[in-house]
């Protein structure tokens, strides 16, 4: 069978990275690919240099046997026929289902839009895929997974020959996976090719015939799905057996510091979030559990829930053995001693255009000021000049906007700002996302004295590694359970691994 | 460090156009610079910038107040006729005044303040309503007439002086400097900053996100109701139209000072500055005998100009 796709020894550098050296990827017509790897693997570049929205240092890209040009425009790979639906949909949510479909590309009369050929085209793609949405809905009234057809139907628009889907099922109902899964099949009987990113393993021997392994930039293995077990899988995407530099804990876990039990949630709105089912955990002073699951697994919802940045109602918390309300803000939640480092470091964090200063102090002003209500200066000065010292925090003054400093000592100031409130139970969420591996170290050494000081710390990571390297105990998220915990001393990575993709152990 | 730079070179920037200004007034118009003029300028300035003060809060939250003009006019006419109507027996009468003007703006601020936080409607709306409705209440009380039976007492809160300084001036140096203590200096002021820079990261800092978006609105309804008390006093009469278009004017005196309509930045400082420079420029083009409808797009041009000089400094930091 001859290629749709062939891409060959494909490279790409970032200043100090090398995210991708010399991988190759073949994908025919009328085939379901997936590409595996785990975080950091390369999956994610690879996959904006097909679509266009990067430029590969090195390597080919051949459609149907003619080279791609290597300019980069994913307006002129959608041309060609390579459309890539993200995880991010890139819908107007105000806009009606056949607009979002043919944005930029509304068929017109006379220079007007010609509003029945338009409904009346989206409705008959819409229907040939076998769905029943109405063109003329708003987008914002569909559910995620509608919405991610719709983005399948405007694949169709481009009569595309390879439709790139990134973790397409990542926030969709057991229900919705199974039209997705249907309308793959159904395109990929059209002769049309499917790059099918996931980690979930099942999906894979379920839906894909064949796969390509990325580890660490590198191509490391393709192959038919038939001939490889989710286990075949999960060891080729892991690879090493090397032994984790896992920190070790310098003292026993004293008394239990937090216990819920029963916390169900269900969104509010029709977002990616997850809902949460029946979800008990302990953590005790002293200890570090790791929280870790795929992405809409529901673990930064529960932290959310925790930290009373949403609300819960169904569920009961014990902090030091005390029952407790939920709490209903997070102002509340930090009176009763739980803190929360947030996942989005810039979007929910920082304050970027106000100084490190004003950033760290903010909500322990409280203890530095003078006649009751004025801030000094001088307490000020010395409290940011502790947590400069403790954790490290390379700055030139601290008066300089926090927006100038890099991810990792961002995250340092935040952290500071966490510590500062003297927390019992801390929660960090993905506290070394953007912050580079010199960093990583740092802040991981940081995490284990926060917890060696009696304070119970949550750390939830997309990187398995990480989560090995420091946890005591590992809880795994799966579709909105908590399925499994595991000694975080023992584990192993395709242990963890095939828990958050599968649910249970290889 | 650049950043900083540019900053403080904006923030002097309003101080040296004024500066500008001044010379070349002086040198059209001898009586430009004279005791008379200057306590005229700044008496002018006074009654806008007591209300700049409080929008400079609004501001920082990343708020809009468009309602100040007719809170204004509100508090003044309402004070005026709560007196009258209490037959002139109330001694002091500008106590009563006072109170009732700066009681009655902080309500119209608490109900724009409730409205926009309960209801979650943008205060962009939430005070459009209150343009006109506070409007429409003003011209109600009285219908439509003046209220002009002030004693002496009253009137030298808007033509009294002391030490040769007119009380106006004198208020609103006492409420620019309050107001730049409680920025500088307060866990509230850092708070207002926190809230208008990042409302959500100052809402998983703890802070009561939305208790300090209303306290905004009800700091600039007051001040715009001391205002209001100040502007009858000194006409000598409550008028049902006083305070139309403050808005813009205030407005623009804290956008002109270097704050942000995202929110976030600006500063009490500057907004003093922003009033100074609008007020220096409409009485220096009226000595210099240029028309006055010139003067409003003199004036409209300044506004564009220094937020484009505020854009172009963010993008270069």
């Amino acid at each position: 069978m001859s290629a749709l796709l062939e891409a060959r020894q494909i490279t790409k550098s970032f200043p100090g990275v090398r995210a991708l050296a010399g991988v190759n990827l073949r994908v025919g017509p009328g085939e379901v690919h997936a590409l595996l790897g785990e975080n950091g693997a390369g999956k994610s570049t690879l996959l904006k240099i097909l679509s266009g929205a990067q430029a590969a240092d090195a390597g080919e890209i051949r459609l149907n046997g003619t080279p791609l040009a290597g300019s980069h425009s994913p307006l002129e790979r959608q041309q060609a026929g390579i459309v890539t639906i993200y995880q991010e949909f890139n819908l107007l949510p105000e806009m009606s289902v056949a607009e979002n479909m043919y944005i930029g590309r509304e068929p017109v009369r006379h220079g007007w839009v010609d509003w029945s050929r338009l409904y009346g085209q989206a409705r008959s793609i819409l229907s040939a895929l076998g769905l029943q949405i109405e063109p003329r809905a708003a987008v914002r009234t569909l559910t995620v997974g509608e919405q991610q057809m719709v983005e399948i139907a405007r694949a169709m628009t481009f009569e595309a020959k390879l439709i790139i889907m990134d973790e397409p099922t990542a926030a969709l109902s057991v229900r919705e996976v199974d039209t997705l899964q249907r309308i793959v099949r159904e395109l990929r009987a059209r002769g049309i090719g499917i790059i099918y990113v996931t980690h979930r393993l099942n999906e894979v021997s379920a839906l894909c015939d064949r796969f390509t392994v990325l580890r660490d930039g590198k191509w490391v293995a393709e192959g038919d799905v038939r001939d490889h077990s989710p286990g075949d899988l999960v060891r080729l995407m892991v690879g090493r057996n090397v032994d984790l530099l896992r920190h070790r804990r310098h003292r026993a876990p004293s008394d239990e510091a937090l216990r819920v039990e029963g916390v169900s949630w269900q969104p509010k709105t029709r977002t990616r979030a997850a809902s949460l089912k029946d979800i008990c955990m302990t953590v005790r002073s002293g200890e570090i559990l790791g929280l870790a699951g795929l992405m809409g697994a529901g673990r930064t919802d529960f932290a959310r829930i925790l930290f009373g940045a949403e609300h819960c109602s169904a569920g009961t918390l014990w902090l030091q053995q005390d029952r407790v309300e939920m709490p209903r803000s997070p102002a509340e939640a930090i009176h009763q001693g739980i803190t929360l480092l947030p996942e989005h470091r810039k979007r929910d964090g920082c304050f970027l255009e106000q100084s490190i200063r004003q950033n760290m102090t903010l909500p322990s002003l409280k203890k530095l000021t003078r006649w009751k209500w004025f801030v000094s200066d001088r307490r000020e000065a010395h409290f940011v000049e502790r947590y400069r010292r403790s954790l490290g925090i390379a700055m030139a003054s601290d008066l300089t906007p926090i927006g100038h400093l890099s991810g990792g000592n961002q995250q340092k100031v935040l952290l500071a700002r966490c510590l500062a409130l003297a927390p019992k139970v801390l929660i960090l969420d993905e506290p070394t996302r953007g912050v580079d591996i010199g960093a990583k170290a740092e802040v991981h050494e940081l995490i284990r004295q926060t917890a060696d000081s009696g304070v119970a710390v949550v750390v939830i990571s997309s990187e398995l590694l990480e989560l090995l390297a420091i946890s005591d105990r590992i809880g795994v998220f799966r579709e909105g359970r908590l399925v499994a915990e595991v000694d975080g001393e023992t584990a192993t990575e395709p242990e963890v691994m095939s828990l958050m993709a599968v649910g249970t152990a290889a | 460090m650049e950043a900083s730079a540019t900053r403080m070179l904006q923030r002097y920037g309003t101080g040296w156009v004024l500066l500008l200004l001044a010379i070349v007034f002086t040198s059209q118009n001898s009586r430009f610079l004279s005791w008379r003029n200057l306590g005229y300028i700044l008496t002018d300035v006074s009654i806008c910038g007591i209300v700049a003060v409080g929008m400079t809060f609004v501001i920082i939250s990343a708020g809009v107040d468009l309602a100040v003009g007719s809170v204004l006019g509100f508090a003044a006419m309402g004070a005026a006729w709560l007196i009258e109507l209490s037959g002139l027996h109330l001694h002091p009468a500008w106590l009563f005044g006072l109170c009732t003007a700066a009681g009655l703006g902080a309500a119209a601020g608490f109900i724009h303040g409730k409205v926009t936080t309960a209801l979650q409607v943008p205060p962009f709306i939430t005070t459009l309503g209150g343009l006109s409705a506070w409007r429409g209440a003003t011209l109600l009380i009285n219908h439509g007439g003046p209220i002009h039976d002030f004693d002496a007492g009253y009137r030298w809160w808007g033509n009294g002086s002391v030490l040769g300084i007119p009380v106006p001036v004198l208020i609103f140096v006492i409420v620019a400097s309050v107001g730049w203590v409680v920025q500088r200096y307060t866990r509230y002021g850092r708070h207002i900053y926190a809230v208008g820079g990042n409302v959500e990261a100052a809402r998983l800092s703890g802070l009561n996100v939305k208790g300090l978006t209303s306290s905004v609105y009800v700091i600039v309804g007051t001040l715009a109701g001391l205002a209001g008390f100040l502007l009858s006093a000194r006409l000598g009469s409550a008028e049902a139209t006083a305070g139309t278009g403050y808005e813009l004017r205030v407005i623009a005196s804290v956008v002109i000072g270097g704050a942000s309509l995202s929110g976030g930045t600006g500063g009490v400082g500057g907004t003093v500055m922003g009033a100074l420079l609008i007020g220096v420029l409409s009485n220096g083009l009226v000595m210099m005998g240029v028309n006055s409808y010139y003067q409003e797009i003199v004036i409209g041009a300044i506004i564009v100009l220094a937020v484009a000089l505020d854009s172009f400094a963010k993008r270069r930091a």
